[in-house]
């Protein structure tokens, strides 16, 4: 597999504007226009992002070239195909800082944190033995959570919770957007047995204080699962400096195809958690009577695999690791910092943090007197693209007072000129809608 | 006129901002009336409305009130719906139920039908909505709570 990321961005810099045209030019979408041939602003990629050529052809050449069943059949394409797989698999645990044998491909991030919920739930069932003993639950055991989760590292522990007895806990949100750990202490307990929090909210666009978090669930043994939907895309991650245990991140989000995300785990925690989804493809030896099943990652890999997309994920990863992630980064920051100065438009008011530390080009607003999807509409009107609604996440909304918020968020394509217009277009809200 | 200012008639508008009907009045206790009470939630946008219907011994609306939160679209459209109700039969309520949602599969070409547009009144105004699909059940949401409402009331089995 190869990718043609056309540019690196200097070590010291964000993007250059050349840089940026180049980047621009391997996604093709952005071409086309829209409601009536404007350019299209697309300030949406927080929901899904646009994918590069160099994605979409690796994801066709899968098919035209080498679609075969993997680990199986011992024919040349399902060699090639095995191959192309596990190569993408490998490219995925490089450009997250894991080793190879601790991603294990779901369809989804909200699928890979289901694995793992539902691994407590069988273990606490007797399920994978002495073994599985980290994963048991017992009635007054304590799940916490954060109040700014996204819907999909929220209920899976609400069930969770209902299914074994557990109580579930959460860290407030302060006024500013960010994680609330003034009582951490009291918070995280021994009674903790995991941590689950997102990386970067998908909401406020808050980097989360991953180091605090993991600290604290150390020192009382509980174990942590990062949401990183929102941050692989966008910074460097690595798993093993952030010292999570578990981690869930999606292929559409970070220039990949859909249908195709991945679960990280500790290794040995990986060998130690009993499956969620049986069947095919994740045994060792299957009788009438009872089954043994494959080490991790097959294990949890249950039936066909989602090959080509997951052979286009490999690909994505590669592309944004050939680009540089700490200009990425650096790109992100800037543009969170234009997207911010709509909090002098008179009306607007931003839901997170206002200041561009620790955060990233992810931002929610709402204008005074004009609800979210009108806001939405009129943008639209002039070809810009944002979200409307509660993000999948109600519960942060409900603490901001709030029932929808109009999100604009960036990715590596997107351009200051775009949020200018975006700018532009916003302030004129209010007075399409008359209000005062 | 723009897509968008056809969307955002004026009438939208004015109920978006001066709403008919807004705020829950309780059901009276008139002898032979028959009240219901709906609560409706578009779950993709957290747009809601609660709506009561009050209906006369004759199968006639008496009156609805409804308190709601959401987009001007949803808002406008259970206030125009409130006005266009008041005194009616339910069978004629129903009738207007079914062009309302025929006016909303309309994809902005309106029903070409007068009379059936004469029926609807300023309801008619929401023709530029039905251009954009994911607009629709903002329209749809207060005539989701009326029927709903209705069919709570009990109103609908004895009429």
């Amino acid at each position: 597999m190869t990718t043609t990321a056309a540019v690196r961005p200097d070590e010291s810099g964000s993007l250059t504007t050349s840089e940026l045209a180049a980047v621009r030019a391997d996604f093709p979408l952005l071409e086309r226009t829209v409601r009536g041939g404007q350019p299209l602003v697309y300030l949406d990629s927080a929901a899904t992002s646009q994918k590069p050529q160099v994605v979409l052809d690796t994801e066709v050449d899968f098919y035209e070239e080498r679609n075969a069943a993997v680990h199986r059949g011992a024919h040349q394409l399902a060699e090639e195909a095995t191959e192309a797989f596990e190569q993408a698999r490998a490219a995925v645990a490089a450009f997250v800082g894991a080793d190879e044998g601790e991603i294990v491909w779901q369809p989804g991030a909200t699928a890979a944190i289901n694995v793992v919920a539902y691994a407590f739930s069988n273990a606490t069932l007797g399920r994978g033995g002495e073994a599985a003993a980290p994963f048991r639950l017992a009635p007054g055991d304590e799940i916490v959570v954060t109040e700014a989760e996204h819907h999909a590292n929220l209920v899976p522990w609400q069930e969770l919770c209902a299914r074994t007895g557990a109580v579930l806990r959460w860290i407030p949100v302060g006024d500013d957007g960010r994680l609330d750990l003034t009582d951490l202490d009291t918070i995280v307990t021994e009674r903790t047995k995991v941590l689950a929090f997102g990386h970067v909210s998908n909401v406020t666009g808050a980097i989360a204080p991953v180091e605090t978090l993991v600290a604290a669930a150390r020192r009382v043994g509980a174990l942590t699962v990062l949401d990183a939907c929102q941050s692989v895309p966008n910074l460097p991650v690595s798993f093993h400096e952030l010292g999570v245990d578990f981690a869930a991140f999606s292929g559409h989000k970070m220039l990949g195809p859909t249908g195709v995300g991945a679960l990280y785990g500790r290794r040995e925690l990986l060998e130690a958690m009993p499956p969620t989804l049986t069947g095919g493809s994740m045994v060792e030896v299957v009788t009438m009577e009872s089954t043994t099943y494959a080490p991790p990652p097959q294990r949890f890999e249950a039936g066909t695999q989602m090959v080509a997309q997951a052979v286009g994920m490999g690909c994505a990863a590669q592309y944004l690791g050939e680009l540089g992630m700490e200009g990425v980064l650096r790109h992100e920051q800037e543009l969170a910092a234009e997207m911010l100065k709509i909090a002098d438009i008179p009306g607007v008011r931003v839901i997170g943090p206002l200041d561009t530390a620790d955060r990233l080009a992810v931002v929610s607003f709402v204008v005074d007197g004009v609800h979210a999807h009108d806001v939405g509409q009129v943008l639209d009107d002039k070809g810009i693209a944002v979200r409307v609604g509660h993000h999948c996440a109600q519960p942060l909304h409900r603490r901001f007072g709030v029932a929808a918020t109009a999100r604009a968020s960036a990715s590596v394509y997107t351009t200051v000129e775009e949020v200018a217009a975006f700018r532009e277009a916003l302030a004129g809200v209010r007075a399409f809608f008359g209000a005062e | 006129m723009s897509t968008l200012e056809q969307m955002y008639q004026q009438v939208i508008l004015d109920h978006a901002k001066h709403p008919v009907g807004r705020g829950l009045v309780d059901a009276p206790a008139d002898e032979g009336h028959l009240a219901g009470e709906s609560h409706q939630v578009n779950p993709t946008c957290g747009d809601e409305v609660t709506l009561r219907v009050d209906v006369t011994p004759e199968g006639a609306v008496a009156g609805v009130s409804w308190e709601g939160q959401g987009c001007s679209i949803s808002q406008a459209s259970v206030s125009v719906m409130t006005s266009l109700v008041q005194g009616v039969p339910l069978s004629e309520v129903e009738r207007l139920d079914g062009l309302f949602h025929d006016l909303m599969s309309s994809r902005g070409k309106g029903l070409d039908d007068d009379d059936a547009e004469d029926a609807l009144g300023d309801a008619t105004a929401f023709t530029g909505v039905s251009q954009y699909p994911a607009r629709i059940k903002c329209a749809l949401l207060g005539w989701a709570a009326l029927k709903d409402s209705l069919a709570r009331s009990g109103a609908l089995a004895t009429s």
